[in-house]
């Protein structure tokens, strides 16, 4: 999920580039012009940023999936899918020594991983925060996105995870004390970007700056206030519905306040962007966007490549980690034993 | 049947205690080159063989480092020397604006240090190895459990270790073929 939502959302900093081809500029590479990036922007420490995300989450993936390979080449029956198989797990044969070394590199990855979330959604809020746009510029932007991003992660895998776990029969691996683990990490993570929202709304008014001000009202109030008012529906107030146990465990309610959160998310950064762009500190730059057919087209093309992506994954490799089903069975029985 | 040299003597458990009992005792016989398979990894198992030292977390530890170092001399030769701007007045060396990247490229050299690392130490890929040359073997991951001592151990011998082997208690005891 996480790879070909970067892959999707990797599209959209090249083409606001409105010369995406030269996307490779952006990267430190010896030169005929004789030009580097310049270091001290958000927009090149983004380009950092999401490398490094893109690859460390394809290394994590391609890590987890070599022992599964080496179960799919096994029990292959067809020439070409146990070659090609066989290929990707290069010649993994379940050695202990190699499975010891394995569970540390996957821990040290995991160990990496969780600090490069934080950093990566902190460096992406930066992009707004270093800037001096009303409404932009908050240090509250950092932790905001962060929680905001593991808020939007957690509604995308119920979303995900609901409907293949019904269409495969994945009940038994994904039970409902994972999805209910799943929501609860969602009312959390939700509360703390409600926590995000009243902050900027109160600065708003403590601070004393007229720019704040009238940003706060102007989103409010403003051309975009039923945008405002929806994102409070999606985002706030539909998932408090999470705070009673019986929603909790029910799989239907659950898949609704997910995709209510997907909506909302995508709601709060139009907001951001769109209503902060349109009374920027200059009035010259004032103005009134609305999208045009072809912007909700590549948006629409862009869910359309998440799902292709989705479908040929679930298709040729394992959804759920065989290896790690195996040894918790294994845990299960000597528990039952022991 | 000709005797060429074999590789070794692979028994077949069916359930990891097993194994690791076997391998518990073959250590204690004396038995150092051998190895162990599993469809899962089974704790205990790899210091029941003997496996000691893990270089992984250092290795992992130095290519940190070494993306830490290097990213933020790339970005201080890049804004010092190499091409230097005037962005709001800010020193050259604008050390606290150089973090972000600095952090993202230790990451990504540690990641990369973890998994190159890993395949490094394990000799991956070896697409040819002798033990897949039993025919049993592509059980081992899927739900049987295999020891296999190896002939160029100096306690080797045809005879004797398969016997022991037997005493184990193996559903079977298989020859690897080189």
């Amino acid at each position: 999920m996480t790879l070909f939502a970067v892959a999707c959302a990797g599209l959209f900093p090249l083409l606001h580039l409105g010369r995406p081809w030269y996307f490779y500029w952006l990267f430190p590479y010896p030169n005929t012009l004789g030009v580097q990036p310049q270091f001290r922007s958000p927009l090149v420490w983004d380009v950092f940023a999401v490398s490094t995300y893109f690859t460390v989450s394809l290394l994590f993936w391609f890590l987890g999936l070599i022992p599964d390979f080496a179960t799919l080449r096994d029990r292959s029956r067809k020439r070409f899918s146990r070659f090609a198989y066989g290929m990707l797990a290069m010649g993994w044969r379940g050695s202990a020594i190699h499975w010891h070394r394995y569970e540390m590199a996957y821990l040290l990855l995991a160990g990496l991983a969780t600090p490069l979330v934080v950093s990566v959604h902190t460096i992406v809020s930066f992009d707004f925060a270093v800037a001096l746009v009303p409404g932009w510029h908050s240090t509250i932007f950092p932790p905001y996105f962060v929680a905001g991003a593991i808020y939007s992660g957690f509604a995308m895998v119920l979303t995900l995870a609901i409907p293949l776990r019904k269409f495969y029969g994945l009940q038994d691996f994904i039970t409902l004390r994972h999805l209910k683990n799943m929501a609860e990490v969602m009312l959390a993570t939700g509360m703390i970007v409600v926590y995000g929202y009243l902050m900027e709304g109160f600065m708003s008014w403590y601070s004393g700056s007229l720019y704040e001000k009238y940003m706060m009202l102007n989103r409010m109030f403003g051309a975009y206030g039923h945008m405002f008012w929806a994102l409070i529906l999606f985002n706030i107030l539909i998932p408090q519905a999470l705070w009673f146990p019986r929603v909790r465990t029910n799989v239907a309610a659950l898949f609704v306040i997910a995709i209510s959160v997907n909506i909302g998310m995508w709601l709060e950064r139009y907001v951001i962007v769109v209503v902060s762009l349109s009374r920027d500190h200059m009035p010259s730059a004032w103005g009134t966007y609305s999208a045009t057919a072809w912007d909700w087209a590549v948006f629409v093309g862009s869910i359309g490549l998440f799902l292709a992506l989705m479908f040929i994954f679930v298709r040729l490799l394992p959804m759920i980690s065989i290896f790690e089903m195996r040894g918790l069975l294994q845990e299960e029985r000597m528990k039952d034993e022991g | 049947m000709s005797k060429p040299t074999i590789y070794g003597l692979m028994a077949e458990f069916t359930s990891p205690e097993a194994l690791l009992a076997a391998a518990r005792r073959a250590y204690a016989e004396g038995y150092r080159r051998m190895d162990a398979y599993s469809p899962f990894p089974v704790e205990g198992l790899a210091e029941a063989i003997g496996f000691r030292k893990n270089l992984l977390p250092l290795i992992v530890l130095i290519g940190g480092l070494i993306g830490a170092a290097g990213g933020f001399y790339l970005q201080y030769w890049i804004s010092v020397v190499d091409y230097p701007l005037n962005i709001g007045g800010r020193p050259l060396n604008s050390w606290p604006s150089f973090i972000p990247v600095t952090f993202e490229l230790t990451i990504l050299s540690a990641a990369l240090s973890a998994v190159l690392g890993l395949l490094a130490l394990n000799g991956l890929p070896m697409p040819y190895h002798p033990v897949f040359n039993v025919e049993r073997f592509e059980l081992a991951s899927r739900n049987r459990f295999f020891l296999c001592i190896e002939s160029a151990d100096p306690k080797f011998d045809r005879e004797a270790t398969r016997r022991f082997m037997e005493d184990t208690g193996p559903h079977g005891v298989y020859e690897v073929e080189r």
